[in-house]
């Protein structure tokens, strides 16, 4: 069986945030059509590394590689024009904005398409039911909604979301993997940044694990749920115990 | 998951307190002038001052609101777009003089016209030339934008000389109009037509276009909405120019209100502006409107109450609503 395509590569990534030395020489592909985890303890760089694939922050050295462009150097619109959305770890929601406004920030190339907005209804019922109503006014798991919704309203290449599951109940959670299962497509390629465990194995395809700045493991999912020895050096906990 | 319709809709109620301190100044006001002509006048004009001052502070709210820029070079476009203006009425003295309120109001539109040309043309240069390179920097901003406007003002003395230059009102908008015993100025009516269409306007394009829905996105989160990917530089941009036009706009009323061009007019009024923008909320379009009406009743009613405290009005308003209310009346979410 051939290598899946990789839509996007960072080779020898380093990132400096003021004096901190974040990300130190990061090498990541994801590819084409499935779901990467990106995991890690907390500080390892999972973040780091969503943002500066955005261009939210410049890698010091190293590239970023989308399709077949180098990315490194480029503005945070061109590289979201390119086809990638990004869904950050603090949801980015206009809270001024109601429901629909901020759905419509998402639609960049014209209106909202109907089809497209009734499946989203689907997945996430609550949105319709508030579609009038200031984001600021959510629960923090209606936004959360709001924040993915925004960022599949229109088909994308790409979708970096940085922790979905973070502080959200568990039939939130549920209600989540059912919408990622629906959006994994052979045309859509999903990169998450994930804590939950549970969640990291029952979606993920393929796997990459983070520390002090690095990728020191990467393979498939099903791979690291089976090997405990494995999951125990590099996460230092089983992924049962999260289950 | 709960379905859609057992979840409890939250309650957005609408924010109207602040909509009601105008009418409770001006009622609280009542007793104390006393006569009733006398504070309808007081009240009228009140609220036409108060349209020049939103006139003049709507484009520094939205600068500073969406840019974070602390602009003090507005005042300089205040002034520009009032010399601006000036230089019109030579050329249309026949439009000015006629008593004919189509002539007279075909002058003052193409005055407009060329205050908010040369102040939006001087805006994006003033952007890309003074403001680009402190961008997040308060302080240097602060340094900077203070810096253009004495040149600004500098370079007006040398052009028109430091002396006052008289800006007689177009003949049909000279006098009052008289309802009984309260006499209401031509002008100030005038003032608050151009005040409510700009402020209409702003408030339809901000909530009915998409660019509107950019502006208001970007006031409360730029990142993100570069990371939707929009262009919000190119938006910082059109906000100066529009924000430096509206000064020009306010610039020619506040000259023709107080019928005189000075160098320092821009200067004077720029504390005002301040004021109203910090009181409404930095950003809020709709709260530099009730701002700007708030600063202008109180200090008319102070003026005729207790005029030694006529100066210290606004500053005492200013504190009052920011003890009430810490980021203005409508504060925009991110702040």
């Amino acid at each position: 069986m051939s290598e899946p395509e990789t839509l996007l590569s960072l080779t020898g990534v380093n990132t400096h945030i003021g004096p901190y030395h974040i990300l130190q020489g990061v090498d990541l592909k994801v590819p084409r059509g499935g779901l990467t985890m990106l995991l890690g303890r907390n500080g390892a760089g999972k973040t780091t590394t969503l943002r500066t694939v955005m261009g939210m922050w410049h890698a010091s050295a190293g590239s970023v590689r989308f399709e077949l462009s180098d990315i490194t150097a480029w503005a945070t619109p061109d590289i979201a024009r390119a086809g990638i959305a990004y869904v950050p770890e603090n949801m980015g929601i206009f809270a001024d904005l109601t429901v629909r406004e901020n759905l419509l920030l998402g639609a960049r190339s014209g209106p909202i398409d109907e089809t497209r907005l009734r499946w989203i209804f689907g997945l996430f019922p609550a949105l319709e039911r508030f579609w009038p109503l200031a984001a600021g006014l959510l629960s923090g798991g209606q936004k959360q909604m709001l924040s993915i919704a925004r960022a599949i309203i229109e088909p994308r290449k790409l979708f970096l979301i940085d922790e979905p599951t973070k502080g959200l109940a568990p039939a939130i959670i549920a209600n989540m993997i059912a919408a990622f299962r629906e959006l994994k497509s052979p045309e859509t390629t999903v990169l998450v940044v994930e804590q939950n465990f549970s969640f990291a194995k029952s979606l993920g395809d393929t796997v990459a694990v983070m520390d002090n700045g690095c990728v020191v493991h990467s393979g498939s999912m099903a791979e690291l749920a089976e090997d405990r020895d494995l999951q125990h050096r590099l996460l230092g906990l089983h992924l049962d115990q999260h289950q | 998951m709960k379905p859609a319709a057992e979840l409890k809709l939250p309650v957005q109620r609408p924010d109207i307190i602040p909509l009601l301190l105008v009418p409770a100044v001006a009622l609280a006001a009542l007793p104390l002038v006393g006569s009733l002509s006398t504070w309808v006048t007081l009240t009228l004009a009140g609220l036409a001052m108060g349209m020049i001052i939103f006139i003049v502070a709507s484009g520094l709210t939205l600068v500073f609101g969406l840019m974070d820029v602390l602009n003090f070079g507005h005042g300089a476009f205040i002034t520009i777009g009032a010399y601006a203006a000036g230089l019109l009425v030579a050329p249309l003295a026949g439009w000015l003089q006629a008593d004919s309120f189509a002539a007279n109001s075909g002058a003052l539109l193409l005055m407009i016209a060329l205050a908010m040309l040369v102040t939006g043309v001087i805006g994006y240069a003033f952007e890309r030339i003074i403001i680009i390179p402190v961008y997040g920097q308060p302080l240097k901003q602060i340094l900077v934008t203070v810096g253009g406007l004495i040149v600004a003002q500098q370079i007006i003395i040398a052009i028109f000389g430091p002396v006052q230059i008289p800006l007689t009102l177009p003949t049909a908008f000279r006098g009052s109009l008289i309802f009984g015993d309260v006499a209401v100025e031509r002008y100030r009516l005038i003032a608050v037509v151009v005040g409510l269409v700009i402020f209409a306007a702003m408030v339809l394009t901000l909530n009915r276009t998409k660019i509107g829905l950019l502006i208001r996105a970007g006031v409360e989160n730029p990142e993100m909405v570069e990371a939707l990917g929009y262009r919000i530089r190119r938006l910082f941009v059109g906000v100066f120019v529009a924000g430096s036009a509206l000064a020009g706009l306010g610039g020619v009323m506040w000259g023709f209100y107080r019928e005189a061009l000075t160098p320092a007019m821009g200067m004077d009024v720029l504390v005002l502006v301040f004021i109203v923008v910090v009181i409404g909320g930095l950003g809020s379009v709709g709260g530099c409107f009730i701002g700007a009406l708030l600063v202008a009743v109180t200090a008319n009613y102070t003026g005729f109450l207790a005029p030694k405290l006529a100066l210290g009005s606004n500053i005492l308003l200013m504190a009052l609503i920011l003890l009430w209310r810490s980021r203005g009346l409508y504060p925009v979410a991110k702040r």
